[in-house]
């Protein structure tokens, strides 16, 4: 099989001898506008990987920044017809990777296999379901396989390593390792056992392997730089937005 | 059946990081609630403590009055005024074998809260419950007596400010503190082994009512009702009966107000197919899959989910499920105060409704009982304020 686009990516990274850059935003925030101004600033900021969360009412894996961006952008009317129909329109402008990160409810109620249709259609390449286990997932892959869609998981702190081995055998596109044991939210200080952690992840999977939850900061990263593949950051993104801050000040600090 | 799943209904869609203190609890599940040890202790906090079996009443005046036999399962008897309870003792006393040190429960009327904060006390551990802010406000007396029992409320202000948001932060908790703090579900809902676990913790109802009821009439009934929220009371007194197929089964959802576009949490008679907390069962719920509010004059049923046994037992017609209009459930109330001495709880109003309407339609020799889950002393404002 040739190289999936992901692979590429972090390929070409890697020559460079640096990590892919992933933010994630929720679609529609802060409004339906401003939002696809933001990607598109971002994109051409240099962002390799670009995820936009399909807002839930009930998000049980984010804490309070994206909860709130997320809640914001219901108000605002978004759902995922709307996101895929304006991906449509705009993936062309774009020259990063697209990926939809959001919970099971939203993408089971428009239906799986019309999903992945739509998804391809409009160009993106990946989906994240913060709420879709291994073993939940087994039946829901092939859809997406089908479609040429990663379904990239997440693993954690506390995933065993007979765990990470059940999800080397399925994992596609790359690794989201989630570098807290706890919800979204940008921390001040990344976990001690984080490191060990990577080096077994490193060992298992083929993937490349990317962190998320809790980024804010290259200092926080330094340590565990030669484990990781790309970095993705959310609360802090949406924090640095809140605060009448132009993005171009938050990616200096990346690129 | 698969695994985690009552028909296509159930499972765990939680995030990976939650997967590991669910195997846990799933082991738990099955090597240690079985043993004999657990079950010792288990049933003798129930019979010492909690005040089992609780009696199975027969309604005398009622029962000449509607012409048929009323009968009532009396959780509104246990410690703490309902059949929550059970089932926090059982989790409470399982996380002790666990080796764990703290409690975090969600609680939406403060029933559930208190009767966590209560097993936590008498068990010795720390306890923590999440409660809408808005649910604070309104069952003000119930954060008084959690914490009065040694728990601390944390008051949750995101989105509705209710107990759906109360679950979410729960389980966000659970997440961080996973190592040393087991969540005490209050219902049949959430991931597997939940939905199960706390069934067979609640199924000493139906055990105890069908010995009651076999003792004093040598048969078995011929109808249970009880009041569906998630729905642990009604698993609790439904599961002993599940075999028996000639034994009706009603669960009584809440129609709120009953008005075209109200509120209201009759989520198996008017819900669609979605996932929430974990599960797999019907919401209420957009188009979009995104959760709506709920309502119903009784707190505990106010709830957009169900647990996924129930909408099993639907989709398989083993029970029906039925809804009761605020207005009919408060009359139901009234009707026991009056007839039979007996303050009941509004969500156990609910079933009594339905047994109520029963009136006309069954013959003399029929039986039927109504699980009375809890009494009714938490909901005499709202009571009150709505006989004005
Ligand atoms: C007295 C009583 N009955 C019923 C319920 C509804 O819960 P479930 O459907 O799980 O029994 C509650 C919930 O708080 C309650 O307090």
């Amino acid at each position: 099989m040739s190289l999936n686009k992901f692979e590429k990516i972090f390929q070409d990274k890697q020559k460079k001898g640096k990590k892919a850059i992933m933010p994630f935003l929720p679609a529609g925030y802060p409004d339906k506008e401003k939002f696809w101004e933001y990607i598109r600033e971002m994109d051409q900021l240099g962002a390799d990987i670009i995820e936009i969360g399909v807002p839930f009412s009930d998000p049980v894996a984010d804490g309070p920044v994206v909860e709130k961006a997320s809640n914001i952008a219901l108000k605002n009317g978004v759902n995922l017809k709307w996101i895929i129909d304006n991906l449509t329109e705009y993936r062309v402008f774009l020259d990063c990777e697209i990926v939809l990160m959001g919970y099971c409810n939203p993408f089971f109620k428009y239906g799986y296999e019309k999903l992945a249709k739509d998804m391809k259609n409009a160009g993106v390449s990946g989906i994240i379901i913060a709420d879709l286990p291994l073993e939940e997932s087994i039946k829901i892959k092939p859809i997406f396989d089908a479609h040429d869609i990663s379904l990239i998981y997440l693993v954690g702190l506390n995933t065993s390593k007979e765990r990470l081995e059940k999800y080397a055998k399925f994992a596609s596109g790359f690794v989201y390792f989630v570098s807290v044991l706890g919800t979204t939210g940008a921390r001040d200080k990344l976990p001690e056992e984080l490191k060990e952690k990577l080096k077994l992840a490193r060992d298992i999977f083929d993937l490349p392997i990317s962190i998320g939850f809790g980024i804010k900061s290259p200092s926080q990263v330094k340590e565990i730089e030669e484990y990781i593949d790309g970095i993705v950051f959310g609360s802090s993104v949406i924090e640095h937005i809140n605060k009448g801050k132009d993005i171009k000040d938050f990616f200096k600090a990346w690129i | 059946m698969k695994k985690a799943y009552f028909g296509e209904f159930g499972g765990q869609f939680v995030p990976e990081l939650l997967m590991p203190p669910l195997i846990e609890l799933e082991e738990a599940y099955e090597q240690i609630v079985p043993s004999e040890d657990f079950q010792r202790e288990f049933n003798s906090i129930l019979k010492d403590y909690v005040g089992r079996p609780t009696p199975l009443t027969f309604c005398k005046n009622l029962s000449s009055e509607l012409g048929f036999n009323l009968w009532l399962k009396r959780e509104d008897l246990a410690h703490s005024g309902a059949h929550k309870i059970n089932n926090t003792i059982g989790q409470a006393l399982l996380t002790k074998y666990m080796g764990k040190k703290r409690l975090v429960a969600e609680t939406g009327a403060g029933q559930h809260g208190v009767a966590t904060a209560t097993a936590a006390a008498l068990l010795g551990l720390e306890c923590i419950v999440f409660m809408g802010a808005k649910d604070v406000e309104r069952q003000a007396p119930n954060v008084k007596r959690m914490e009065l029992l040694g728990a601390e409320v944390r008051p949750v202000y995101s989105s509705t400010q209710t107990l759906k948001d109360a679950i979410n932060e729960a389980l966000r908790y659970w997440i961080s503190h996973q190592r040393d703090t087991h969540y005490c579900l209050g219902s049949v809902v959430g991931p597997h082994p939940f939905p199960a676990l706390v069934r067979d913790f609640q199924s000493v109802i139906g055990k105890e009512a069908k010995e009651q009821f076999l003792e004093k009439t040598n048969r078995l009934p011929d109808h249970v009702i009880a009041c569906v929220g998630g729905g642990s009371n009604a698993m609790g007194i439904f599961y002993e009966f599940l075999e028996h197929r000639e034994v009706k089964l009603t669960g009584v959802e809440a129609a709120g107000e009953g008005t075209p576009n109200c509120y209201h949490s009759a989520t198996l008679n008017k819900g669609t197919l979605g996932i929430l907390h974990g599960t797999k069962t019907y919401l209420l719920q957009t188009e979009d899959g995104q959760i709506l509010p709920s309502h119903s004059v009784a707190p505990g049923l106010d709830y957009p989910g169900v647990g996924p046994e129930h909408a099993y037992l639907k989709e398989t017609k083993r029970a029906e499920y039925v809804c009761v209009t605020d207005e009919q459930a408060l009359s139901a109330f009234k009707v026991l105060c009056k007839k039979e001495g007996i303050i009941p709880a509004l969500e156990s109003s609910h079933a009594l409704s339905f047994a109520l309407n029963l009136k006309g339609k069954v013959k003399e020799n029929y039986h039927v009982i109504v699980n009375l889950s809890g009494r009714g002393d938490k909901d005499l404002d709202i009571v009150f304020k709505h006989l004005k």
